[in-house]
């Protein structure tokens, strides 16, 4: 079966402390619903699933607050078991924001429950009835060729299905919630039952053709069951054993994906959809990073596989904008450096004049999508961030638990399949308005101002576990070193290019003193981030010549560590000064002031170029949550 | 795969099914033993153990299986023969 829909893979794994979060739930005081919906919304397994809507069931027998979430009484009706789908639909419930109660009819009793009047379920006063009903519970009888008695049958099924409905909406007034139907794998013909009048497939066909227009004429809502078995496959689906032993209508595996659809069509019906697509932009709206590559680097381009993965995000997105979804724009970038793809590159889907508010900027994430929020007068849960970076999906998970943030596969191949799979934009009707909608938020690219940083960013770094490793430069290394070199634009003090002779004579120089940074945290390793070389320059000084650092690593302090780990080797050295350089380009505006955050003291400047001291043994270094590894240190006596 | 490590795992997995840590595993155990051991957690608990052992067991197998010591024994022949 396909992962990405059986295991729920835009949800983050099960952390290790799941069990242990659910016993600390049965002795929380006050609400536990924010708890509740935190612990949903991990990729759980059936049991898990089970485990979790029984503590929730527990929580409510207590007479426990379950506040935030949102109430909702749903009354179930199948010809099949539903038993072991129960609990993980009220699991699945809090994942979207609801707190959900169901009312159980007992089995296959569909047509006694909806028609009378004071049965247990138009008696338990539901907001809505799931009738989820399999191809076994209609009417059909095969009429192989004959197009009259098929069309007969299908009137009859449909016919079925409106009386259920008129039962229950005269009894309890309740909105009703109909699945199509995936018809069975077996084919009597092959390929002909889709074209023969009266086959298994050609009835269960019109059938969902007859219901999805019945459904659209009357207002109730359609559950497209027929089409997430298609997803997972029909084979997939049906499990005939599991019918047989336990009358079970689809895979047990495929029971965390069912109700994750139930859950998310009650949460639309509710109106909790998601409204907004915040986009980060590097490796995720186009391959490369702009600051680097530039304009004619990045990759989006038609006919290139990995431009035409990222292509599709966009289209994606622009689909979703023409549905009436708001886009916003989350990128670690110069502003001007990012708006130039969108205003100049003659293959990007994605213009300026589609993205509401456009935050490109060096601040953290949960920030600025706080602040796209308040600019949009939204709230945090209307919010989707898409971001191939796991800490930049960790930390606004972390800060800002309200917004959704899909996870993504290493394949940007499969991220838009991803965040359509996620099902964020749940709708059960489409209106007008909608369409105008995106146009109510001028979509003018606008900046929206920060407000004080969110939440204790501190915290999250110190989470990730980083270990950071210095090395001089060494033949393993070089490659990479080179790459760096010539590749970086945007944290890169100096810009100077240097060939792989060149690195090599640093290397093998013991008067320079060379630097290479690597980094690894919870999420993998990130491998060479940094690399730094200083040249003496008279007595007891060094000159840094070279320092830069890959834009991936922004934000985590690993400037600051780097510039303890070069004075150590300087006091080693019996170096007293540093002194550094800002040379401007168009791309390192970045670093205007990296030399002013460390503490050094400005010498001078000359048309933009900044000249820096600091001394060595008064330096007040700032110290970050990492450990340090080094390997073949020269002596750091 | 010998029988303590089968039993082991078992116990592990009675516990996610359960929800229930203090279930004692011996070959006797039955679902009359167990609260909440009824019919539909009995399917979960063996569709869970066909996931955790990566083995499917025939519907006459299931039909035959009359407490834990039986469960083993079937897991113990389907290890040695697939």
């Amino acid at each position: 079966m396909n992962a990405l829909y059986t295991e729920l893979q835009w949800l983050p794994r099960v952390p290790v402390e799941f069990a242990g979060r659910l016993k600390a739930l049965e002795n929380a005081r006050g609400s536990v619903g924010r708890e509740l919906q935190a612990v949903a919304s991990y990729a759980l397994d059936l049991n898990q699933l089970t485990k979790l809507g029984n503590a929730l069931g527990k929580a409510r027998l207590e007479g426990m607050s379950l506040d935030p979430l949102t109430p909702f009484r749903l009354a179930v009706l199948s010809n099949s078991t539903i038993d072991l789908v129960v609990p993980a639909l009220v699991a699945s419930a809090a994942r979207h924001g609801l707190a959900l109660e169901v009312i159980q009819a007992s089995y296959d009793q569909v047509a006694q429950e909806a028609l009378t009047p004071d049965s247990k379920v138009n008696g338990s006063n539901p907001d809505a009835v799931l009738l989820a009903l399999d191809y076994r519970a209609l009417p059909l009888k095969l009429s192989l060729g004959d197009a009259e008695a098929s069309f007969a049958t299908v009137q009859g099924s449909i016919g079925y299905l409106q009386a259920l409905r008129t039962g229950i909406k005269t009894n309890s007034g309740a909105v009703c919630i109909f699945q199509s139907f995936p018809p069975p794998v077996e084919t009597l013909f092959g390929s002909l039952d889709r074209a023969l009048k009266g086959t298994m497939r050609s009835l269960v066909d019109s059938i969902n053709c007859g219901l999805a227009e019945f459904v659209s004429d009357s207002g109730d809502v359609l559950l497209d069951v027929a089409a997430l078995a298609e997803t997972v496959g029909l084979a997939n689906w049906h499990d005939t054993q599991l019918w047989n032993l336990a009358r079970l209508s689809f895979s047990d595996e495929l029971i965390p994906l069912y109700t994750d659809h139930v859950a998310r069509t009650l949460a639309a019906i509710r109106g909790r959809s998601a409204k907004v697509l915040i986009l980060d932009l590097d490796n995720t709206v186009w391959g490369g990073v702009i600051g680097d590559d530039g304009l004619d680097g990045i990759q989006v381009a038609q006919g290139d596989a990995r431009g035409e993965a990222h292509l599709a995000v966009q289209r994606l997105a622009l689909d979703l904008r023409q549905r009436g979804i708001v886009l916003a724009v989350s990128s670690k970038n110069t502003d001007e450096v990012a708006r130039a793809p969108f205003e100049k590159h003659p293959e990007m889907l994605l213009r300026l004049d589609h993205i509401a508010v456009f935050q490109a900027n060096w601040n953290d994430k949960a920030t600025n999508i706080q602040a796209i929020a308040n600019e949009l007068s939204l709230g945090l849960e209307s919010m989707v961030f898409l971001d191939d970076n796991p800490v930049e999906r960790g930390l606004v998970r972390t800060l800002l638990p309200q917004v959704a943030v899909p996870e993504l596969p290493e394949e940007p191949a499969y991220y838009a399949r991803t965040l359509a799979a996620a099902g964020y934009f749940e709708a059960v009707a489409f209106a007008t308005e909608d369409l105008k909608r995106a146009g109510f938020y001028q979509d003018n690219a606008k900046r929206a101002s920060l407000q004080k940083q969110v939440g204790d960013v501190d915290a999250y770094l110190a989470s990730l576990d980083m270990t950071i490793t210095f090395q001089p430069f060494d033949a393993t290394g070089r490659a990479r070193i080179v790459q760096l070199i010539n590749k970086s634009n945007q944290y890169n003090l100096t810009t100077r290019r240097y060939t792989d002779p060149e690195v090599a004579a640093a290397e093998n120089d013991p008067k320079v003193f060379t630097l290479q940074v690597r980094l690894a945290d919870i999420f993998g390793d990130n491998g060479m981030i940094s690399v730094v070389v200083c040249r003496p320059a008279g007595d007891g000084v060094w000159e840094i010549d070279t320092w830069l650092m890959s834009c991936r690593v922004l934000g985590r302090k690993v400037e600051h560590m780097v510039l303890r780990e070069v004075l150590a080797h300087a006091h080693a050295a019996g170096i007293h000064k540093l002194r550094g350089v800002y040379r401007p380009t168009e791309r390192n505006k970045l670093v205007v002031d990296h030399y002013a955050r460390l503490g050094f003291t400005k010498l001078g400047e000359e048309s933009g170029l900044t000249r820096w001291e600091l001394l060595v043994d008064c330096a007040q270094t700032e110290s970050a949550p990492i450990k340090i590894f080094r390997v073949n240190e020269r002596s750091l006596a | 795969m010998d029988e303590t490590q089968i039993y082991a795992r078992i116990e592990d997995i009675f516990e996610d099914v359960f929800d229930e840590a203090s279930i004692k595993i011996t070959p006797t155990l039955s679902a009359k033993d167990v609260n909440g051991w009824d019919s539909l957690t009995h399917i979960r608990l063996l569709l869970t153990i066909e996931k955790a052992f990566k083995m499917k067991f025939s519907t006459a197998e299931i039909g035959k299986l009359q407490n834990v010591g039986d469960l083993v024994s079937l897991i113990k022949a389907r290890a040695t023969t697939d």
